[in-house]
């Protein structure tokens, strides 16, 4: 989610394989850079492999550009990495945020097979997704300062993860300013 | 994985080394996640001065609308735009890539880029495919030889015509295309019609709604009009907007400062010999 001149993502914390839950401190919202975040969703081998692999295209970047990737450059990439499997897909659907040039917050998101969606106001991904879109369109309002904002994608988050099953254990929210990273564990409902 | 690096970077062109894997995984009973469709009216006519080209701008999964404006009317050259409808990523993937093509084309020829260029770089890479990238395109542009609009099917087949839609929103739009349209066409009649083409099939086609985007094309100079008209404003929008009395509870918080990049100013006198 946008707010003025920072971002949030956020994500639950389940594990689990059909209906068994597996882990309930799962990671789900990797760091690239400082000042990018990707969230990956779908199947966790895929996830991992995928961060794997984006991190290691991120460094050979850096190396070379000796500088961070713009979060407009890397959502190519991603896209770029997903389309390449057009025909044996990776199945996870990425939400990248990041803060661009002068501190101007990006957010997209992707289906499988690397079709970017850029939004301006929130962008949902996962098995929850159809509640998400409805918790976020109804809570979302323009310009919100951090504070506002992690309430109210926590608040959207939580909402959305309590009528969905094979999401919950609670919710892991990161909100990026130009100066620094808040990270907060959130209690939801354990079931 | 050290094998993999050595390949890296990869040599473009498709990958389909998790076929297997996938196949597997879908009879012991995983869903594989669908794509991002363009459920769209894409439409196309010939003016008088040039080409009019029009879009609807809602991308849909399955029954949900995953963006409520999106851009389906895509860059190709300066002189030669394109709408897509079918798979998003399919569409996205080959236009950016015949786009560069193009490009490439312009820098070794030197001439201004034709639409007929396009349309076999399209068609080719859609045959050679057998209509798996599931692309169906609206394309239109002016050059040397004039203004041209072409229709390209996802198994690469091909049209010329004066007027064309296509998408899942096509039987609406060429109902109005089909009534009102005239040779000879002026640039504001020709967009007010297309204006009504996709209004006529935002209204009547679940797949498309949203906003109406137009990209009017003429000789040596092109007019993006994006989100010309709305016709669906969000009118229930409640002032105060959603305060919650309750805050969320807080397990753990972290908080890292980001540090500063350091800069170095080159100060001093310059070196002297």
């Amino acid at each position: 989610m946008v707010g003025k001149n920072c971002f949030a993502i956020a994500s639950d914390r389940r594990l689990g394989v059909q209906l068994q839950t597996i882990a309930t401190d799962f990671q789900k919202i990797y760091k690239i850079h400082e000042k990018l975040f990707i969230g990956l969703s779908g199947l966790a081998t895929d996830a991992q492999t995928l961060y794997q692999r984006l991190v290691f295209r991120h460094k050979l970047y850096e190396l070379r550009e000796e500088r961070d990737m713009k979060p407009e450059t890397f959502a190519s990439l991603v896209s770029a990495l997903l389309y390449e499997k057009r025909f044996g897909p990776y199945f996870c659907q990425p939400v990248i945020a990041g803060l661009g040039d002068e501190d101007k917050p990006f957010i997209c998101t992707m289906d499988s097979i690397g079709a970017k969606e850029l939004a301006k106001d929130f962008v949902v991904a996962g098995t929850a997704s159809e509640s998400l879109y409805g918790a976020c369109e109804s809570m979302f309002k323009p310009d919100m300062e951090p504070e506002e904002l992690f309430e109210t994608i926590s608040q959207a988050l939580l909402s959305s993860v309590d009528r969905d099953c094979l999401s919950g254990w609670g919710g892991h929210v990161y909100v990026v300013t130009p100066t620094e990273v808040t990270e907060r564990i959130l209690k939801g409902r354990m079931d | 994985m050290i094998r993999e690096a050595m390949e890296m970077p990869p040599k473009g062109g498709f990958s389909f080394d998790l076929c297997k894997r996938n196949d597997m995984l879908v009879k012991k009973g995983l869903k594989e996640p669908s794509f991002l469709k363009t459920g769209t009216t894409i439409v196309g006519l010939i003016f008088k001065d040039g080409v009019i080209l029009g879009a609807d701008t809602r991308a849909t999964e399955g029954p949900i609308v995953a963006d409520k404006n999106c851009e389906k009317i895509h860059y190709m050259a300066p002189n030669i735009y394109c709408c897509g409808a079918g798979t998003a990523a399919d569409t996205e993937a080959v236009t950016d890539m015949v786009s560069s093509q193009l490009k490439l084309h312009r820098y070794h020829t030197g001439r201004e880029s034709r639409v007929v260029t396009a349309l076999s770089l399209l068609k080719s890479h859609l045959f050679s495919y057998q209509g798996y990238v599931s692309a169906a395109l609206v394309l239109g542009g002016v050059d040397v030889t004039g203004p041209h609009l072409h229709t390209i099917y996802p198994h690469g087949s091909t049209d010329t015509l004066p007027f064309a839609t296509m998408g899942s929103g096509s039987l609406a739009a060429m109902a109005v295309f089909e009534s009102k349209y005239r040779e000879g066409l002026t640039r504001d009649e020709g967009v007010k019609l297309v204006s009504e083409a996709i209004c006529s099939g935002i209204f009547n086609d679940l797949g498309s709604g949203s906003n109406v985007d137009i990209c009017v094309i003429t000789q040596g100079e092109k007019e993006y009009l994006r989100n010309h008209m709305l016709p669906n404003p969000r009118t229930y929008i409640s002032e105060k907007g959603y305060s919650f009395s309750k805050k969320t509870e807080v397990l753990r918080t972290k908080i890292t400062p980001l540090r500063e990049m350091v800069e170095v100013i080159e100060g001093g006198d310059a070196m002297e010999e």
